[in-house]
């Protein structure tokens, strides 16, 4: 298959599940909810439909290439950061930090990536930004709950900016005989961290008793765990055709990416609870914030980059 | 009108803007929606979040002395805006602002008035209200007003900053008041007061 071919049928295999997936919800409204309010149920629908949106704004990124792809990175990078900052402790002394940090560290990551500086994309946020932002705190002479401002606002952008553009990074990746299909890489990434995402829910949701972790997230149990992680590096595997990998090796990936994927949500669930919240924000009907559907791609965008940088390229 | 179309749409972009109707639903005015007031943000926040509709029959209430500076101050308060531009200093005043506020509610239209008086650049979270609500609202017993608590614009626009910072903006409307019957000035306004602040998020 040429890489439009493959591209093709993988989009064609998500929109056939999501029918299939809408097929179920309208179903279960019909008879189990009669129409009537149902909170679970509507939820399972309002977060189907926005499935929906989200795999019709990747596919129409895909249609531009890098250009697409880095664009649409960075608005979502541009939203969860806004997110993360929006329930950060600030002071009037940030102003400076924080519009550096957004109209600034952001846009030049993103430019950094989409020439494929790697030399310099991969240590801009973590050296630079992180020693100019305290700069930029300091200057403005406050200095009350300083250490706490300054280390938040660079995981901000750490969690938001840097992490995240490590999926349009990928792009970058020279993978000899490979060439010409990176796309399908970031495809790869993002269709096994989320349905090890929803696997998990639902594995959770039908056979789960053990909690996991109570105190930092308490839907998620080890029945879920371990069923979705199972299940989603099985589809990995099956998606090894779209992969520079072996079978073996894209279960391999597959996994490293699911157990990233786990700890980036129970990492982002204990900020949230931190910080007294139960959703990122509202910008996904359904699903919350862009973070809360992004808290597992963040984690395992950067690991999935450099394994197959390091192994392939 | 477009620029006023472009700043709804700019402010919502930048703010995520949502609106919350706790207290009451949207409906057609005369209202008078009052809310904090921290930043000139507080303006196109709540116009960005009203339906078109209403929007459109909806004015806000500002200084003369800080909109009548420049052209393009004057240029956004009279054509974008359309404020109800009133003096704020009593003794130099040739129009009295509770007149000018009548006005503008018996032609049917809705106005947004910032009872602090300025822009609250304290710690607290809300500063001491002005009488001017109570003096309307004894002059138009009916009249219902509206709290809007606007939560996070002050961060977004600090005063004096000309780039504002995107952080995402939540505005929550509560139930709408009216004068009671031999409620006196101080009454009125600690009510009112005490109505919006109820509105504002738990404090970390």
């Amino acid at each position: 298959m040429t890489p439009q071919q493959q591209t093709w049928s993988l989009f064609a295999g998500i929109g056939a599940i999501l029918v299939v997936a809408s097929l179920i919800g309208w179903v279960l409204k019909l008879t189990v909810a009669k129409h009537a309010p149902h909170p679970t149920i509507d939820n399972l629908n309002a977060r189907i439909k926005a499935w929906w949106v989200m795999v019709g704004v990747i596919g129409f990124a895909f249609l531009f290439g890098r250009p697409g792809v880095t664009l649409l990175f960075l608005f979502i990078s541009f939203a969860a950061l806004r997110e993360f900052m929006t329930l950060t402790y600030t002071r009037s002394a940030d102003y400076l930090a924080l519009t550096a940090g957004f109209f600034f560290v952001l846009p030049v990551q993103y430019a950094l990536v989409y020439t494929g500086w790697y030399g310099l994309y991969s240590i801009f946020i973590p050296v630079y930004a992180f020693l100019l932002l305290p700069i930029l705190e300091v200057a403005a002479g406050d200095t009350r709950r300083f250490l706490e401002r300054t280390a938040k606002m660079q995981w901000g952008l750490m969690i938001s900016v840097f992490c995240l553009s490590h999926v349009p990074a990928l792009l970058t990746l020279d993978i000899p005989g490979y060439e010409g299909r990176n796309l399908l890489l970031i495809a790869f990434l993002v269709v096994v961290v989320q349905s090890s995402d929803v696997l998990q829910y639902v594995w959770g949701k039908l056979f789960g008793k053990t909690k996991l972790a109570p105190e930092v997230s308490p839907s998620k149990t080890v029945e879920g765990l371990v069923g979705g992680v199972a299940s989603a590096t099985a589809i990995g595997a099956a998606l090894w055709w779209i992969t520079p990998f072996s079978p073996w090796q894209a279960a391999l990936m597959a996994l490293a990416i699911n157990v990233m994927g786990f700890f980036g949500g129970l990492v982002l669930s204990a900020i949230k609870r931190d910080r007294g919240v139960k959703d990122w924000g509202h910008m996904i009907e359904g699903h919350g914030g862009m973070l809360d559907r992004l808290d597992s791609v963040v984690f395992a965008a950067p690991v999935f980059f450099h394994l197959t940088r390091y192994f392939w390229t | 009108m477009l620029v006023g179309r472009g700043l709804c749409v700019l402010a919502k972009a930048l703010t995520g803007a949502r609106i919350l109707w706790q207290g009451c639903a949207p409906a057609a005015g005369p209202r008078v929606y009052y809310a904090n007031h921290g930043s000139h943000g507080d303006f196109a926040l709540i116009w960005a979040c009203l339906p078109p509709d209403l929007r459109a029959r909806t004015r806000p209430v500002a200084g003369a002395d800080y909109w009548r500076q420049g052209r393009l101050r004057t240029y956004v308060a009279e054509r974008v805006i359309r404020a109800v531009l009133i003096d704020r200093n009593p003794k130099a005043r040739t129009e009295d602002p509770i007149r000018q506020m009548e006005v503008v509610v018996d032609a049917g239209d809705s106005l947004i008035v910032f009872p602090e008086g300025t822009r609250n650049t304290t710690d607290e979270a809300l500063l001491p209200f002005k009488s001017g609500i109570y003096h309307l609202a004894r002059a138009r017993p009916d009249l219902e007003f509206v709290p809007v608590w606007i939560e996070n614009a002050r961060r977004v626009m600090p005063k004096g900053r000309l780039l504002p910072v995107p952080l995402l903006c939540t505005l929550t409307v509560g139930a709408p008041i009216t004068l009671q019957p031999g409620e006196d000035k101080a009454a009125f306004v600690d009510r009112t007061r005490a109505a919006l602040l109820a509105l504002m998020p738990a404090a970390e």
